[in-house]
This record gives C-alpha cells, structure tokens and sequence, in this order.
C-alpha cells in the first residue's frame, strides 16, 4: 500500500518521492564538476551569442575616443568573485586596449584588494607600458556609501583625498582635470548588492543629467533588478556569468581580430570556461523539474482515484 | 546517526582518490613563492630635517609551480623560488573549509560548525578594525584633530577647513548621544541622533527615488504602441517593427496590469480583475526570471569553489597552465 487510499503508483514515482535529497546534491556536484574537469583538460569552451546588453557594454568602451577616463567602481568582494571577476577582467583588458585611462575606487572594503589583483593580473602583467598614476590609479576604499557619491558629484578630490599608495590626488596626472564625477564620460561599476549600480544609477547617474553613462557588471541575483534602467540609464549591462562569457568572448575575438596570430591567454576564458558547468547544472535541474512533475501529477492522479 | 552503506562507498571512493592525487606524481597543494627584493632611496630634505636613507626590504610574490620545477632544473641548489610553507597550509585551510561548508548538505557536523564560526569570528573583526580604520581614525578623528592624526597615525591626513571641522564635532556628539541607548536611564537621548539620521536618510533617498524611479522610469514607459522601424537606407522594416511595437505593448500592459493589480481600493472584479489576473501572470514571471538568475549565481560560485579544488588544491586540472603538465601526466599524477 502506498498512502493514496489504496490506489497503486508506479514504483518509479514511490522512489521519486521517498529519494533522500543528498542524492540530488551528490548529482548536482558530478553535473557541475564533470564539465570543470573535461574543460580544464581539454580547454574547450561553449560558443557564445552576445546579447544586446553585453555588446552595449563593449561598445560604450570602443566608442570612447582612446585615453578617454573611465571610472571603475569594484564594489564587491570575493564571496562574488565567482561571478564577477572574470567581467572585471575583461573590462579592464578591453579598456588598457583601447588606451582609456583607469581610475580605480571601491565602496566595498574588499574591493580595494580586488583593484590591486585585476590591476596585477591584466594591467602590469600584459599592458606593462601603462604606469600607475599617468595611466592609471586605485584610489582604494572609501566609507561611505551614498554619501561617497553625493560628495564626488562635486569634488572628486574631496571624496578621495589621497590614492590608495598615498599619494595625494591633485598630484596624480591621470586625473588632472578631473574635478567631479561628471568629468568621466564613462562609469563602470561591478556591482555585488549595496552599495552597488543601483546607488549609481540613483545618486549619480540621475543627477549628472545625462553627462555620465554607465555600464555594468552584476550577479545573478542582482540582474532582475537593475533590468528596468536598461537603457535608458544604464548604457549597458553583463548579468551573471552568462553576461560575463558574451562579453569576453566580444572582447577576445575583437583582440584576436586587432593581433592576427595571437592566442587568448586561459586567465581571459575564465567565465566561457565557467558556462560548462552551468550547462550541466541547468541540464538537471530541467530533468529534476520534469520528475518532480511527474511524481507530482501522478501523486495528485491516485488521490483523485482514491476519493472516487 | 549512522553513515548508510552507500554514503560511506562515497566517501570512501573520494578519499582514496585524494590520496592517490596527493602519493603520486608531483603531488598537490602547494605554492611556491619567489624572492623579490625592495628598495627604496629617500633623498636628505633640509626643510623636514630628513636624513638621506635607503630602505631595503623583501618581498615573496607567489609563482606557478612551473617556475620551480624550471628552477630546480636549472639550478637544483637555487633558493630564490621555494615553497611557502605559510601559503601552502593557507591553502589547505581554504580547502579545508570549503570541504567543511559542504558536508553541511550531508548533515550538521562538527566540521561544519567550526568553518560556520570561523567565518563569523572573522567577519565580525574584520568590520570593527574596518570600521576603526577606515571610518573613525581618518574621518572623526582626522577631522578633529588632522595634525595629531598626520603626526602619529596616518601620513597622508589632510587639514579640514574650520567648518569641516565643526561638522565632525557635531558627529562625536551625536555619536557619543547615540551611545547613551546603552544606559537605562538616558535612552532618551539616542532619540535625537537617530532622529538625525532618519531624516537626513529619508531626505536622500526621496530625491533620488524621485529623480531615477518614480520620474526616469514613468518616462521610459511611455512607449509608441506602433514602433515603426527604418532600415539603414530610410525604408520601412517590416519585422523589426512588429518585434518592437510587441516589445513595447507588453512593457505597456505589464506595467498597467501590475499597477491594477496593486490597486485594492476596488473589488477585482470584472475588468479589473482580468487585469489584475494578468498582473499576477507578469508577476509570476518576473519571480521566475529572478529565480533563474539567482540559480545560476549559485552554480557559477559552486563552480569557482569546485575550480579551486581541482586546480590550486588538486592538481587535477590546469585551465590557466600553472604546471605545465600534459593532460595524461596530470590525470594519473606523474
């Protein structure tokens, strides 16, 4: 007897019901990690579409005139790093390209470390031309939240005095000229919650009357939210590490394009590396939702049959 | 409770294969550091009374282990890349505790409850010396008295103007007034701060609410129901025209019918029922959406924790070519 008055369901459905939930987590690690193991042998990646948003955010970059200034907000911390580094890569990479010149802030303690990782990584380690100070500069964390915002509405030196090596604003090159946040025609914020692109958009980007645009890079849990600004305040958006592997896939074939002959290096393929493991996740989940029907209905199917 | 038949299996097969990872070949888990030295040349400066001086100090930035291996070829005496014993047992700690964390999804455990405290431990000092550092020394303090500040805490304090400096007593008084929450008899007093804050939080977030939510967005949703579409030689595009004008007309509906559907001053019913019926259909999907994009955060931060093992722990896969390793030599660890 099965608990439905007496009405037989399929033994398939009885184990459905009584499956212990750590099988499901023992599937889901082999899904996520079966793909981590085979793309990291074989170092292949899935192909990757750019959607609107993603190409937006590259061509936000590529229309500003080389040596342009570009803001870079890094507000979050490793606990998004999954996520979120590989766009900040990617955005720093296609931006040293281009020639912009950087400045760095953080509204998040960690992301001040971030800054000096991504910097190491991609600035000092492939663009060693650029020097810190004329090219660019991490002006490190700053306590604050809005309030940070509000003040380089106005006086960008005020709301950062010194850069993160102590070296005084009005002394650093890269930012002669600039006075107040509205200077950079370009913000880039990678965002993991608050403060974030949505303080950005509210306190800055709103009351810089058009002068600033804005792109950025989000978490998945974040995306949803900040999709009703885009466009209109926000040029463009990478959600997620979907996001993430559009837009290095555009940057990596637009440097390739610019280098005949030169090969990606694997610290640029992270995030379409990361979308094997999200295609086998994905893949059981829509397998375990079909199941979970099915066991549903047919639950919902021998009740009936019981009352009649 | 006991481990079922099948769990202990599990285990079993997941420990053996780490301990083959870690007996064979060149092993796992280890990282290697290489000698950087650092000097620095301070010129004399009458004016501050400087005397000339050079600071030498060194530096240990980590290198793949590729870089060793390299340099024991080379030289096997060489002592300018070694293993960092402080760095290697960092990195079996994080293993450690990522391993700890996810046995939670096997059942509570001891191992569990100490990573879950040691990240609480930490967390809850790191934002008190956060806090102290980065808000109270440079901004109350360094706002208060900048000279003592420069002289014996941070170098680069700047000087306030007078009234910058008037602010930041204002600040250590209502601080201080907000503290008083903590005393039976003049909780009283913490009202006023709080008041303070209240306000000037509320002042913030209406005219920025204002501006980019309610105005910005009530503007982007007055949308051409029709959206006629040109292509590049001024001709009309018939599928890109019937896209957006759909594109537009369910931004349109969705917004209107969420609207009705949060309007409870008349009975849904009829009309506004239908609407708000269809409301609670955007809704759904918004939920939806929003649940998707959650799940796939989860898995791409599963995924980097899952990388760490099999790459900086393991040794088991080699995605950025850390170790130089041929596919099969890394496979069975040789």
């Amino acid at each position: 007897m099965d608990g439905y008055g007496g009405i037989q369901v399929s033994g398939f459905v009885r184990f459905l019901e009584s499956l212990d939930r750590r099988w499901i987590y023992l599937a889901m690690a082999i899904a996520v990690a079966g793909p981590i193991i085979y793309i990291g042998l074989t170092g292949k990646t899935l192909p990757e579409t750019a959607t609107p948003a993603a190409q937006a955010v590259f061509d936000a970059i590529e229309e500003l005139p080389s040596g342009g200034h570009v803001l870079f907000s890094f507000d979050f911390d490793p606990a998004s790093g999954g996520e979120l580094i590989p766009m900040a890569t990617s955005i720093v990479r296609q931006c040293a390209a281009r020639g912009h010149k950087m400045v760095f802030i953080a509204l998040w303690p960690l992301g001040a470390q971030l800054v000096d990782e991504t910097i190491k990584r991609v600035i000092t380690a492939d663009y060693p031309h650029m020097k810190e100070g004329v090219d660019y500069i991490n002006f490190g964390y700053q306590a604050g939240n809005e309030a940070v915002m509000k003040v380089m509405l106005t006086d960008f030196a005020k709301a950062f005095p010194n850069s993160s090596n102590g070296t005084p604003t009005t002394q650093i090159p890269v930012v002669h000229g600039v006075t107040r946040a509205s200077d950079f025609p370009l913000l880039v914020t990678i965002s993991a919650g608050y403060p974030g692109a949505k303080e950005w958009i509210q306190y800055v980007v709103s009351s810089s009357g058009g002068r600033i645009k804005m792109v950025t890079g989000c978490t998945g849990v974040q995306t949803p939210q900040l999709y009703p600004y885009y466009p209109t305040q926000l040029t463009g958006m990478l959600g997620a590490i979907k996001g993430a592997a559009e837009y290095e896939s555009i940057v990596n074939d637009a440097i390739c394009k610019a280098h005949p002959g030169t090969t990606t290096p694997a610290k640029y393929l992270e995030a379409q590396r990361r979308m094997g493991p999200q295609l086998g996740a994905h893949l059981l989940m829509v397998v375990l939702i079909i199941l979970g029907n099915i066991a549903f209905f047919a639950q919902k199917r021998a009740a009936a049959g019981a009352k009649s | 409770m006991k481990l079922s038949k099948a769990w202990i299996v599990v285990l079993l097969v997941v420990i053996a294969l780490i301990s083959l990872r870690a007996m064979t070949g060149q092993g796992m888990g280890r990282v290697y550091v290489k000698a950087a030295p650092q000097t620095v040349e301070i010129s004399a400066d009458a004016a501050t009374g400087t005397e000339a001086k050079t600071i030498r100090w060194m530096e240990w930035h980590a290198v793949p282990p590729k870089d060793y291996t390299a340099a024991q070829a080379a030289d096997p005496a060489q002592t300018s890349i070694q293993m960092s014993w402080a760095r290697t047992i960092g990195l079996w700690m994080a293993a450690f505790f990522t391993l700890a964390i996810f046995s939670f999804m096997y059942r509570d455990n001891p191992g569990y409850r100490v990573a879950e405290a040691v990240i609480i431990g930490v967390s809850a000092a790191y934002w008190m010396v956060i806090g102290f550092w980065d808000t109270i020394v440079p901004k109350l303090l360094g706002g208060l008295t900048p000279a003592f500040v420069r002289e014996h805490i941070l170098p680069t304090q700047i000087d306030q103007s007078f009234t910058q400096n008037i602010a930041m007593w204002c600040a250590l008084a209502l601080g201080i007034m907000l503290l008083m929450r903590l005393s039976s008899k003049g909780a009283w007093i913490s009202l006023w701060p709080l008041a303070f804050i209240i306000g000037v939080t509320a002042g913030l977030k209406i005219v920025s609410h204002v501006e980019s939510d309610l105005l910005a967005q009530s503007v982007a949703t007055f949308k051409p129901l029709a959206a006629v579409q040109r292509d590049a030689s001024g001709a009309f595009d018939l599928m890109p025209t019937i896209w957006k004008s759909l594109a537009n007309i369910l931004v349109v509906v969705g917004v209107l019918c969420c609207l009705v559907y949060f309007f409870f001053s008349v009975e849904h019913k009829g009309l506004v029922g239908r609407g708000a019926r269809v409301g609670i259909w955007y809704l759904m999907i918004t939920f939806g959406a929003a649940f998707g994009f959650t799940v796939m955060g989860r898995v791409a931060l599963l995924a980097a924790r899952m990388e760490f093992l099999f790459d900086d722990w393991l040794w088991l896969i080699d995605p950025a070519g850390k170790r130089a390793v041929d596919v099969a030599a890394m496979i069975v660890g040789i």
